[in-house]
């Protein structure tokens, strides 16, 4: 039978939305709050007849991840927090060795082990690189269960296009809670549970692949080089696909942001509450607006450079103390005041918070 | 309308499929909705929530903390979740296990022994259901129809007469509520 929505978790979409994209290699971990996509993955990768593996760690299963890509297989691993910070040394080989991949991690409240409650924490450590090197992968920050599945399709694609990691960064209230996904793609294998189906995508063959030298020269891949101008020219080239990316790829959504006179800044779980705070306050005739970066690195830096002329308070509102902040106060230059709210350790800014601020900021 | 409510009791009293089958229904009647889990260590016996939202319109926070009804099965949970309730909020209580000498004037509170209820009914694991049904006849906002349809396609074809049993106690419910 065929459902035009169902109600699913944001951990299963994007364990669907992998799937459907093409995802054809998964490792991980478990870890909470991710552990419904790891056990998605488990169920739904076998009937597909593709590669699930539990790995006996978080950094074997990078390193997995790693190996499948090389061979030209989209592969991606999951997981949150403290098991990100594992995965670091092997998100920056992939860096490295210019390797399509995407890791999704559901973010919980650090530091430390810290605990299983939705936090925004890691913001600086997957936008800023994370690992050793000069690097970045591109970040993904989906907003509700719609997009926690349409962006695995982008993840992907600019994975390859880019030949570069990609991380969806999301927190444990998106991985844990329950809405309703529109299925924009269906035909292909049933699958038990809520029959949904595959769609067959043919993926181009991958030029730099490891297959098999026969009949041609071999492909190398690897980011140990031993002269010093070697490792300087693949800077180079690193630093020049960042640039291509940071003009092509930066994404944002723009919610009443041209008469505002405040304008919050949030991404995730946290734009969610703060549209909700945009819609209350229009109604009593509040200038308030929303600029919810969906690209994390490149961040947004576009729209700041086109409405910092204005006189407007940016209000920075983050699962955490401060970290988003650096980078609109960095677009931003001085040009316009830029006020903070923030909660961490599992603290949620609600929806009262926020507005208490905005009245405190008299405008 | 935004309805926002919490069902909270002890792991292994159908907390959160209480709370499936109302989002669930929601969507299939053209509405927003979020439900959120309480999650981590969980265990049976343990304490167990979830945050149910239901709207007309887009649903900012999944995560409630102002509700317009609170469904408690067992003592710890009423004691944990009242403050939650608006001043004028509905209070559904199990009464076989939770004792309803409660402070709380301007609500309105239900009360009823889901517990015996179920067992009379012939299966203590539906006194969720019964409660689902007091929910429904309470408050306007799902039609009971998309509810039962909505159980008759979770519950699956092996488990036939557990679907039965189901649809009985939530038409309890709503005879009763």
């Amino acid at each position: 039978m065929k459902k035009e929505k169902i109600l699913i978790s944001g951990n299963e979409a994007i364990g669907e939305g992998a799937i459907q994209a093409g995802c054809f290699f998964y490792a991980g971990y478990p870890i909470t709050p991710q552990n419904e996509l790891t056990a998605y993955m488990a169920k739904r990768m076998l009937q597909e007849k593709r590669i699930f593996i539990q790995a006996e760690s978080e950094v074997s299963a990078i390193n997995m991840v790693l190996g499948a890509s090389s061979c030209g297989f989209r592969a991606m691993t999951s997981s949150s927090s403290p098991g990100i910070s594992l995965k670091q040394e092997g998100i920056s080989y992939l860096a490295a060795c210019q390797l399509p991949a995407v890791i999704v991690n559901i973010m919980r409240a650090g530091p430390g082990l810290g605990n299983v409650f939705p936090a925004q924490s890691d913001y600086f450590q997957a936008t800023k690189g994370g690992g050793h090197g000069d690097y970045h992968s591109i970040v993904l920050a989906p907003s509700n269960i719609q997009e926690a599945f349409d962006f695995m399709f982008l993840a992907f694609d600019l994975a390859d296009k880019y030949r570069n990691p990609v991380m969806i960064l999301g927190d444990g209230i998106l991985g844990q809670m329950m809405e309703p996904l529109r299925l924009s793609v269906v035909s292909g294998q049933l699958s038990d549970r809520y029959n949904l189906k595959t769609k067959n995508r043919k993926l181009k063959a991958k030029s730099w692949a490891l297959t098999g030298c026969k009949k041609r020269s071999p492909h190398i891949i690897r980011s140990l080089y031993l002269k010093q101008k070697e490792i300087e020219e693949l800077n180079l080239l690193l630093q020049k696909k960042y640039k291509t990316i940071k003009q092509k790829e930066s994404r944002w959504q723009e919610v009443d942001i041209e008469d505002a006179k405040v304008i919050m800044v949030a991404y995730g779980t946290m734009a969610r509450i703060a549209k909700g705070v945009v819609k209350k306050l229009r109604e009593k005739n509040k200038k308030i607006g929303l600029i919810r970066p969906i690209t994390l690195w490149p961040f947004p830096q576009r729209v700041f450079e086109r409405i910092c002329q204005r006189r407007i308070i940016f209000l920075v509102i983050e699962m955490s103390y401060g970290q988003m902040l650096e980078d609109v106060k960095l677009a931003v230059e001085g040009r316009a005041k830029v006020e903070f709210l923030g909660r961490g350790g599992g603290g949620i800014p609600k929806e009262q918070e926020i507005l208490h601020k905005i009245e405190s900021l008299k405008i | 309308m935004i309805e926002q409510m919490i069902i909270a009791g002890a792991g292994g009293q159908g907390i959160m499929l209480v709370g499936k089958v109302l989002a669930e229904s929601a969507m299939r009647e053209n509405k927003f909705t979020t439900w959120l889990p309480s999650y981590g260590a969980e265990v049976r016996g343990g304490s167990a929530f979830c945050m149910v939202s239901i709207s007309d319109e887009e649903i900012p926070s999944p995560y409630v903390e102002e509700i317009d009804t609170l469904i408690v099965f067992n003592q710890i949970s009423l004691k944990r979740f009242i403050s939650f309730l608006k001043l004028q909020g509905l209070l559904i209580l199990n009464s076989s296990l939770v004792s309803s000498n409660i402070n709380k004037k301007k609500s309105k509170i239900i009360s009823f022994p889901f517990t015996e209820i179920a067992i009379k009914l012939g299966d203590i694991r539906i006194a969720n259901m019964v409660a689902l049904g007091v929910y429904l006849k309470q408050k306007n906002i799902l039609k009971p129809e998309t509810v039962f349809k909505t159980l008759r396609e979770i519950i699956s074809a092996d488990k036939k007469s557990l679907l039965e049993i189901n649809l009985k106690a939530v038409k309890e419910g709503m005879r009763i509520g």
